[in-house]
């Protein structure tokens, strides 16, 4: 999927001024609130319009004010998963997810009812009322809706921050599952780095209603290591967890990561600071931080004045952080090889 | 309780013009309140006032105004004639004037209903496929009902209770034209007929009661709605 865009909008006082190019299937829109991405998606989608400028997706034009192009919103093949599922109260959950798909075009039909409410799990909701449904629930026949609308392309509009977390994590891998399994390309629009590390492979950064950066998620949490208050999140899905002694054992990279708070039987998606990784020159044999791993440090990166280390374990990775004279004492350069310490506690469960 | 023959006849009269009057307004209620909740025009000031001027100009004015225009010399008159339809001193003269007054009572309501609405849904609507006119018809229609009810109500009975404008362009014909309000102006003004007229208010009151409690009940069920 290819976007382009460069638009002129005034919302009140407002101005907006976004010119990117984007390609890829798994696009993060990435800003805080207030940034414009709201209005981004809603001129993607038609429900706005530009006061000038072009919108281009994969070569057909949506909206040109200079070749008075304007494709009505329902013509236009781009389905909108909201921040608060939006489902129709008047409808049941049956007929909310065929809403779309009705009004879809025979040929277009290519994604069936049948497989999406296998795939999202939806077998036991579909004669129910919308009014009874859970938060998670909801979003599921939401995004059912939007994609039984066999789209060119998914806008996902924050549809995870009205959750809370732990059921925020256990929607990303629908998210992604159905637009993986489906051939749907994605924009994901949020104000959290976790989700865009989860969701995007590229990144577009909207402030004060510009686009300013086009990057990865990782490039864009090493740039914010130094300013964001936790640090470089590190994300990791881990599974096969062995209970012993109170605490949960899970196989990592070549060695073995011990955790307090785990779950067994399942994947469990955690989140480390790179601020709670202490670096030894030499193993320190005893501890009372938990995990000592031996790591292979393969790169390095500044951040405002921190230093960055990436660390290896037979092909898992993890990143530290560490001021610059501490990186000049312990003689940190990539190949070297360093002992992290990381407390049992320092891993937080995300879902 | 005493009612004559020509009393259950008004009240009869007031149902049928009442019924017909919220009836027929009720579309263009709701295209009106549609065109002022989400369409954005140039004049939307004015027709808001046009709209909502019979709620403070005296009846007896629009009824004076409705006489002129349907009269036979009035435009509306001469298209009316030209039909073969006779209009001034019938029944639907009275439809007419109970119509205009209520109307904006009507528009209000479903106005409000409309207004509760997330606009969430109906973008939702068209990013899935449907044309504007389909968004109006499965979301934005089926989510005013209550509006729509509510305002009916209302409007049904404020036309019960018409009588300025109907007087005038209805006139007070026993069995015709003559209403609940016409009937009781009528015993209002012989000496005998105090009875008779407090019969007429009670049917009054309990019609008006009745319906304020239904209006009552859907306005707390639309507030609801809202909240949730």
């Amino acid at each position: 999927m290819k976007l382009n865009i460069d638009i002129e909008k005034r919302l009140g006082s407002f101005p907006m001024r976004m010119n990117a190019e984007v390609t890829g299937e798994r696009i993060g829109i990435f800003g805080a609130s207030g940034s414009g991405k709201t209005s981004l998606v809603h001129m993607i989608a038609g429900l706005t319009i530009p006061d000038s400028g072009e919108i281009y997706l994969d070569d057909s034009c949506l909206f040109s004010s200079r070749r008075q192009i304007n494709i009505a919103p329902e013509q236009r093949r781009i389905s909108i998963v909201f921040q608060h599922a939006s489902l129709f109260p008047h409808l049941g959950v049956k007929a909310n997810l065929l809403y779309g798909y009705r009004r879809c075009r025979p040929e277009h039909r290519k994604i069936s009812p049948e497989s999406i409410i296998e795939v999202l799990n939806l077998q036991h909701l579909l004669d129910r009322g919308v009014g009874n449904l859970s938060g998670g629930e909801k979003q599921r026949v939401a995004l059912g809706r939007a994609v039984l609308a066999n789209p060119r392309l998914l806008l996902m509009d924050e549809p995870l921050s009205a959750l809370d977390d732990s059921l925020r994590f256990q929607i990303i891998p629908y998210l992604r599952s159905v637009s993986e399994k489906f051939g749907i390309p994605y924009l994901f629009i949020s104000h959290s780095l976790a989700e865009m590390q989860l969701m995007a492979d590229r990144v577009m950064v909207v402030n004060g209603g510009n686009v300013t950066v086009i990057s990865t998620p990782d490039d864009l949490a090493r740039a914010g290591m130094a300013s964001n208050p936790r640090g470089y999140l590190n994300l990791l899905r881990l599974d096969r967890a062995k209970f012993r002694d109170g605490l949960f054992h899970y196989p990592w990279g070549q060695g073995t990561l011990i955790i307090s708070d785990g779950k067994p039987d399942s994947t469990s998606l955690f989140e480390l600071s790179s601020r709670d990784i202490i670096l030894f020159k030499q193993n320190p044999e005893a501890s009372s931080a938990r995990n000592l791993l031996e790591c292979t440090v393969t790169e390095m990166f500044d951040s405002d004045g921190r230093k960055g280390v990436v660390l290896d374990s037979g092909g898992s990775t993890l990143v530290a952080e560490i001021v610059h004279s501490a990186a000049v004492e312990l003689g940190v350069t990539p190949g070297s090889t360093m002992f992290a310490a990381i407390k049992a506690s320092a891993f937080r469960r995300l879902g | 309780m005493n009612l004559s023959p020509q009393d259950i006849t008004a009240i009869g009269l007031s149902m049928k013009i009442a019924i017909t009057a919220t009836a027929i307004s009720l579309p263009f209620g709701f295209a009106t309140a549609w065109l002022m909740v989400f369409r954005s025009f140039r004049g939307k000031v004015l027709l808001e006032v046009f709209v909502n001027l019979p709620l403070t100009l005296p009846p007896v004015v629009i009824g004076y105004l409705l006489l002129l225009f349907f009269g036979r010399n009035g435009w509306g008159g001469g298209l009316l004639k030209s039909a073969g339809i006779e209009f001034i001193f019938t029944w639907k003269a009275a439809v007419v004037a109970s119509a205009t007054v209520g109307f904006p009572l009507l528009v209000r309501s479903i106005r409000l209903g409309m207004e509760s609405i997330d606009q969430q849904f109906l973008q939702a609507s068209r990013s899935l496929g449907a044309p504007w006119y389909d968004t109006l018809a499965t979301v934005v229609l089926p989510l005013s009902f209550r509006g729509m009810l509510a305002g009916s109500a209302l409007m049904f009975a404020r036309s019960l209770g018409e009588f300025g404008a109907t007087i005038i362009v209805a006139g007070n014909i026993p069995g015709l034209t003559q209403t609940i309000p016409l009937a009781i102006y009528d015993y209002a003004s012989s000496p005998t007929g105090t009875t008779m007229a407090l019969s007429l208010c009670a049917v009054s009151i309990f019609l008006s009661a009745a319906i304020l409690l239904l209006h009552e009940v859907i306005g707390k069920n639309l507030e609801n709605r809202r909240r949730a």
